[in-house]
């Protein structure tokens, strides 16, 4: 673990109007740690995500990325500077096959984009981190299928695996299990845990189970605001925490 | 694999059958084959941007009359202008206008996109129509065809029919070549991935206003290779190239010979010029011919309709689909 | 130029832009609400400027022809909507595109064949038919000033419609989500068929006033369709606060561009949208 945090927020805010989706959240990511944020539906974990990966500007606040202001900063940018993202919602190019769609996502790295008479699929480091990123995902046997006729679970493995494609230093990964079956949810967490030594991971989850496996830091949302962030245990204990789901989710207790 | 070898070996084919027409063929077939091959140019630098890129607009003949006028105001009034020039400098001229207002209209998206790319194509329209630049509605002829000289001596005379069916067959044949590379390129992939998900391309780093401006500015570039040849053919340029029936009929091309390939655009064009040809041949439909534009109205609702995805997506049930074919490459 | 000039242009812009609203305001509900980008906007227009013509030379009094097309031209409105737009609600613009620019050949040659290509004047009805002294040498038309009156009532009547009747509430619901608009048990089908004749009712109304004005030609339809494009997108999709405004402007900005350098009038509305689109692309009022 190292001592820099990699990704910072220092009140972070969003306003949509009157309604404030993300209010005063400070946040840090470090390599080699997983940060998971829990809440409740409508808390702003994902607009947070949103706002770190530049989908969309904040009201007020920073976000620091390497000592850089990246506030504000396009969503593009933000990825080339090796942040990189999934999507609560699927969100890949169901026309094309598995290997395209991480192919295209590897392309972004090395765009090649004035080279216009060489065809698209003769560089081979290109192939190559799309092949691994399928790799890692467990999708290699799938690789010529078309993204559309694939199962939602392996749907969810695709947008993972075009994540990593794109090589990022921090990922946010915005409910990765979502909707999977619980082979499919443990395969996903080691892929998670294998992750963790190279890379920052911020962790959307509402599955208590991979939240308690992977969790080094726990920060709890509620209403845009965080009501608390430490270590799982410390969270777990915190009196506020447990009168915030008195009675409600019975999340937190193994 | 049996499929695979004829339509490798078709292309070749059927530019060979082209290339021997006018060698068999009447003046008025030839003259007719010039046209169509003129508007796959014009089909093809639309599904660029239409079909690849996924951006829809109801401009283009912006480009395809800017070519055209730049040509009658670039030729001497009785003396022929030079080929290798005057078809860069025109095509140059699109490029830049391209670029310009690509850089206006990018900024939105979807209804708005095509609303705007409507508007700037009736801005060029009013500007040639309403002030002296271009003549007014009254056009400006083209009285010799642009000569094509090495030294004093002329290589091809393009006077002649013939050869200049040859040299639209040609340069039809270049821009579908040139077309097909740059789309297997990793730029058209590019491109084909933001017509797709252009919000997931943003998010995996690409920077997606540049390569859709670099599609609109290539493909107002080509639009600009057909309205020269448009125009050296009839002779004649007045503000109707610039209309918006040009840009509504070359939009329907596109539809309707299917969107996302290129041979889709080609056979597009080929079946709405002589859709119109024959819809307006008074021989046949006597007093009917001079209202052709209804038929082609409602054959143009008809295709909206039922034929989505175009005279190429009915190919396909007999065939491979567009996208796995880039797929598989 | 003196005073009495300018307030004739100040007058006149105001009254094109006006008109400019009821034909706009229709396009911009349609599309707002129902998502439909309907290029034969503009024949419906024309329909109506035909339809004034033809029913007033027959009739002998323009208010009688514009009470009977009015109807006419709602009923064709609502066979359309159920008989084609009804197909494209859920897919691409393209082909909402594509289908009514056939649209549009079909109308254009439906009126060549049943009216010819000729152009004709409408007379302005006798009541009318006044003019009132603004100087000693200058007057102004009372018919202008009463186009003016009557959109300036449509323009309320809208606004009463949309922000305060219940009608109006389902109609905006309509346009944020449809389907829960429907799930409420309310039939989002005639919503959409009563929104979609309520504009074009307002383009072939507005051609019918307008008639007198402009005579009726050929390809007066697809004029007023441009224009009404670059209305939309300078106020803003969706937004009939923002095409009255925008309205206003072009109609203003025309009116003196005519007068004050009329090689390059036809070119104001293209550089006021670029502007727009440069400094807020969405439009004045327009949606992020």
């Amino acid at each position: 673990m190292s001592e820099m945090p990699i990704l910072q927020t220092r009140a972070l805010t969003k306003r949509f109007g009157g309604l404030v989706a993300v209010s005063d959240v400070s946040l840090d990511l470090y390599v080699g740690e997983i940060h998971v944020v829990i809440g409740p539906n409508g808390a702003g974990k994902t607009t947070l995500t949103n706002l770190l990966s530049g989908d969309l500007p904040p009201t007020s606040g920073e976000v620091m990325f390497a000592g850089r202001d990246i506030a504000g900063c396009s969503s593009d940018h933000i990825s080339r500077l090796g942040i990189g993202r999934s999507y609560q919602k699927t969100n890949i190019f169901l026309p094309f096959t598995v290997f395209e769609n991480c192919r295209l996502a590897a392309q972004s790295r090395t765009p090649h984009a004035t080279r216009v008479f060489h065809r698209a699929g003769g560089y081979p480091e290109i192939n190559r981190r799309a092949e691994e990123a399928m790799a890692a995902a467990g999708l290699d046997k799938r690789a010529e299928r078309i993204a559309a006729t694939l199962s939602h679970g392996e749907q969810r493995q695709l947008e993972i695996a075009m994540c990593l494609a794109t090589q990022p230093r921090v990922l946010l990964l915005d409910e990765p299990l979502a909707g999977m079956g619980p082979h499919e949810s443990q395969r996903m967490v080691e892929l998670i845990k294998g992750l963790t030594a190279d890379h920052a991971i911020m962790l959307i989850e509402h599955d208590m189970d991979a939240v308690f496996a992977l969790a080094h830091r726990l920060t709890v949302m509620v209403n845009g605001e965080v009501l608390e962030s430490g270590t799982p245990e410390a969270v777990r204990s915190s009196p506020a925490v447990q009168l915030a789901y008195l009675g409600g989710e019975e999340i937190l207790h193994d | 694999m049996p499929n695979a070898r004829l339509t490798a070996w078709l292309p070749y084919f059927v530019v060979g059958l082209l290339a021997l027409f006018p060698m068999v063929e009447s003046t008025f077939y030839t003259q007719l084959l010039t046209k169509v091959l003129i508007m796959a140019i014009f089909a093809m630098s639309l599904d660029l941007l239409v079909g690849y890129t996924g951006l829809v607009s109801f401009g283009h003949a912006a480009y395809f009359g800017l070519a055209g006028y730049a040509l009658a105001l670039m030729a001497p009034k009785y003396e022929t202008v030079s080929l290798w020039w005057s078809l860069p400098a025109a095509v140059g001229v699109c490029a830049l206008f391209a670029l310009i207002t690509g850089t206006l209209v990018l900024r939105t998206r979807g209804i708005y996109f095509i609303m705007v790319t409507l508007a700037f194509a009736q801005m060029l329209f009013f500007i040639f129509h309403d002030t002296k630049i271009g003549g007014g509605s009254d056009g400006i002829y083209i009285y010799a065809k642009p000569a094509m000289k090495v030294g004093g001596a002329v290589l091809v005379d393009l006077e002649k029919l013939q050869n200049f069916y040859w040299l639209v067959l040609a340069l039809t044949t270049l821009v579908y070549l040139l077309l097909h590379r740059v789309l297997g390129s990793t730029f058209g992939r590019a491109l084909l991935g933001i017509k797709v998900n252009e919000h997931r391309m943003r998010a995996l780093g690409f920077p997606v206003f540049r390569y859709q401006l670099a599609s609109f500015t290539l493909s107002g570039a080509l639009a600009g290779v057909a309205g020269y040849l448009a125009a050296t053919q009839y002779g004649f340029v007045n503000p109707e190239i610039l209309s918006w029936h040009q840009s509504g009929a070359v939009l329907m091309m596109v539809i309707l010979g299917g969107m996302g390939s290129l041979y889709g655009a080609v056979i597009g064009a080929f079946a709405f010029v002589l859709l119109q040809e024959v819809l307006s041949n008074q021989a046949w439909f006597g007093i009917a011919a001079k209202h052709w534009q209804l038929a082609m109205g409602i054959f143009i609702m008809l295709v909206a309709l039922y034929l989505p995805q175009g005279l190429a997506g009915l190919l396909q049930q007999f065939g491979r689909k567009p996208v796995a074919e880039i797929a598989d490459e | 130029m003196d005073f009495a000039f300018i307030l004739i242009q100040l007058l006149n812009g105001l009254q094109y832009g006006l008109l400019l609203f009821l034909v706009a305001s229709g396009l911009t509900l349609v599309f707002g609400i129902m998502g439909i980008i309907n290029l034969a906007h503009g024949s419906f227009y024309m329909v109506g400027a035909y339809l004034a013509w033809s029913l007033s030379s027959m009739t002998g009094s323009l208010a009688a022809a514009i009470l009977l097309a009015i109807p006419l031209t709602v009923i064709l409105g609502m066979a359309l909507e159920r008989l084609l737009f009804r197909h494209l609600y859920q897919r691409d613009h393209l082909y909402q595109v594509l289908l009514t620019y056939g649209l549009i050949l079909v109308f254009e040659e439906l009126r060549s064949i049943i009216w010819g290509d000729d152009v004709h004047g409408v007379v302005v009805p006798a009541l009318l038919n006044a003019s009132i002294p603004l100087t000693d040498n200058l007057s102004y038309p009372v018919y202008r000033l009463a186009i003016s009156g009557v959109c300036l009532l449509l323009a309320a009547g809208l606004y009463f419609l949309i922000q305060k009747t219940r009608l109006g509430m389902m109609i905006r619901a309509g346009a944020s989500n449809r389907d829960m608009v429907q799930s409420l048990g309310i039939d989002i089908k005639l919503i959409y068929t009563l929104v979609f004749a309520l504009g074009i009712a307002l383009a072939a109304f507005a051609g019918m006033i307008n008639a007198p004005l402009s005579s009726v030609f050929p390809n007066m339809g697809s004029q007023v369709l441009i224009i009404c494009f670059v209305v939309v997108v300078i106020g803003g999709i969706g937004s009939v606060k923002g095409a009255m405004a925008a309205s206003l402007m072009i109609g203003l900005a025309e009116t003196f561009g005519q007068v004050l350098m009329p090689d390059f009038a036809g070119m104001i509305v293209y550089v006021l949208m670029a502007i727009v689109l440069v400094w807020r692309p969405e439009g004045l009022f327009g949606r992020a």
